[in-house]
């Protein structure tokens, strides 16, 4: 089943003026639903513009996206849930933080649901478990965290929505090692926990990898591959033309390849890696 | 959205227009304006509508540009034009209704002039980076200097502000979206409802604004900014042949405004 079907997307920037600009051309693409997929590309491949036609931010130029099988500009209504059933969660997102306390703030979204008080209680805990951030700091001012308990604050602000799919934008992008593991490591659990469908961009192609069950690389405003890690990974060629690289130890395993030493296709983390070399080593001796 | 705002806005470009020194530019303004205001009848009016074109044409901004920079000055427009069509004393063009042949000529010919008046500044702006009409203002305001006017400094502020506008504008943009794919609703609701609306996008950009002043400050003082004193630029602001040419265009056209002003056309 899918869950987000576009059809034709293009979006043109300041349409009629000498700054116009073509941000995405002609960009059709499935997400099925329960899926984490990868949305890697290079800065300014379109891919930001992209996410937030998902969620009815950016009205097409032309094209059409359908959630769950309905335009989302079918009725005001519909396109008003639309945000609340498409997470968005935005580039540095801690900079939108404002309420006074972080309870607050991850309040903000249930509340615009109108929802009532028990339940928007329920649904703060429930986020802020999701993204590990203690109850010690629900009162706390979110200008007193560090860097990556706000990041992991204004997630929560958008998983207390219950969205359906969840688009991140570079959530890693800025932290020091141990705080992106950590953040990617929440999306993981909370992917597993609620079952719901998760779209990751990043252009950093090590962490997308691990992760995703799919891939879509973005090049100049269209895409360019699509496809599982293992499928868009085999073409390292094109990747580096567009500017990106495969992950580091699916070049290891290339460069390997070169040199006689056949580790099978499916690598492109560290751990696989590391196991296909053992099985190797203990494999028939040469 | 907030970056369709034209007003004051810089097209870049490489036609005459662009290439003449800022601090001509400023003058030519000036006079333009002095000359538009001793207009007073059809022909003196027709002339600096000429100029106007004239102008447009050499700086190739089109009609409809300049046009959507003037939309949000109807109201003042359609106001002037209807209380001196309906409050000028003259005959009457249909007998019974207060509207006078006078008050027609004296509304068409006041909402000439207010359009030309912001057409003419709107052509500053849109051949002049905002960086070189602070160098522009700068320079010519040079001999305050002399009484201890902090000239520099208020260049230096003044190109900051505008350098940040685009900036912040952006900023805007981005926290107006993300505050909205958490519901936020900003067009809906009373005045109050409304005002409430702000706070998410207010804190946060008061937040970020501070945040970048410090940052500027620091990137400043750590590349040893000292205010202006002994300070040199890379870009000299300099005469051309073609800036003289203007200026002597500028105050032909102002020496025939006063000629046909003296005979009352």
């Amino acid at each position: 089943m899918s869950i987000i079907k576009v059809e034709d997307l293009s979006h043109v920037y300041s349409e009629g003026t000498p700054f116009e600009k073509t941000a995405i051309h002609n960009i059709s693409l499935t997400i099925p639903e329960g899926e984490m997929v990868g949305i890697i590309g290079h800065t300014g491949s379109g891919k930001s513009t992209f996410i937030q036609h998902l969620n009815g931010l950016l009205k097409p130029t032309s094209g059409t996206i359908t959630l769950d099988g309905r335009d989302i500009y079918e009725s005001k209504q519909f396109t008003h849930d639309v945000r609340f059933r498409v997470g968005l969660v935005f580039q540095y997102p801690e900079y939108q933080l404002f309420e006074e306390t972080v309870y607050k703030d991850i309040a903000f979204g249930p509340s615009n649901m109108k929802l009532s008080e028990e339940e928007i209680d329920e649904r703060v805990r429930e986020a802020a478990a999701f993204v590990r951030v203690e109850e010690e700091l629900f009162e706390k001012s979110p200008l007193e965290l560090s860097g990556g308990q706000k990041r992991r604050v204004a997630i929560a602000g958008v998983i207390a929505m219950r969205p359906s799919v969840l688009i991140l934008d570079e959530p890693t992008a800025g932290l020091d090692p141990g705080g992106c593991q950590q953040i990617l490591q929440n999306i993981c659990e909370y992917r597993e926990k609620s079952g719901s469908t998760v779209i990751l961009v990043s252009h950093s192609m090590d962490d997308v990898a691990r992760i995703a069950d799919r891939l879509v690389v973005f090049s100049k405003g269209s895409i360019l591959m699509e496809g599982t890690p293992e499928e868009v990974f085999s073409h390292p060629d094109e990747l580096t033309e567009v500017g990106l690289s495969v992950p580091e130890p699916t070049s290891i395993a290339m460069a390997l390849r070169e040199k006689g030493v056949d580790l099978g296709s499916a690598i492109y983390t560290t751990d696989q890696l590391v196991s296909a070399i053992t099985r190797w080593k203990g494999g028939p001796v040469c | 959205m907030l970056r369709d705002i034209t007003l004051g806005q810089y097209f870049p470009g490489d036609t005459v227009a662009h290439r003449l020194d800022p601090r001509t530019k400023l003058a030519l303004v000036v006079l333009y304006i002095v000359g538009l205001f001793m207009a007073k009848n059809w022909i003196s009016y027709g002339l600096v509508f000429l100029v106007t074109i004239a102008c447009m044409a050499v700086s190739h901004i089109k009609p409809k540009t300049l046009m959507k920079g003037l939309k949000p000055l109807i109201i003042i427009i359609v106001l002037t034009a209807v209380l001196n069509l309906f409050y000028t004393p003259g005959t009457q063009i249909i007998e019974g209704v207060p509207m006078t042949w006078e008050g027609l000529k004296k509304a068409f010919l006041l909402v000439m002039r207010i359009l030309m008046l912001i057409s003419g500044t709107f052509l500053l702006t849109y051949t002049t980076s905002p960086i070189a009409l602070t160098d522009g203002l700068e320079k010519a305001m040079n001999p305050l200097k002399k009484l201890r006017f902090p000239v520099h400094e208020m260049s230096m502020m003044m190109s900051m502000a505008l350098r940040f506008i685009p900036t912040l504008t952006e900023e805007t943009d981005k926290i107006m979206s993300a505050q909205k794919a958490r519901g936020a609703d900003f067009e809906t609701g009373n005045l109050l409802q409304r005002a409430k609306a702000l706070i998410p996008i207010l804190v946060p950009l008061f937040v970020s604004a501070f945040r970048r002043a410090d940052e500027l400050a620091i990137a400043m003082e750590s590349r040893c900014y000292h205010g202006g004193e002994g300070r040199t630029r890379m870009k000299q602001l300099k005469y051309a042949a073609r800036d003289a040419v203007a200026y002597l265009l500028g105050i032909l056209f102002v020496a025939a405004m006063v000629v046909l002003r003296h005979y009352g056309l």
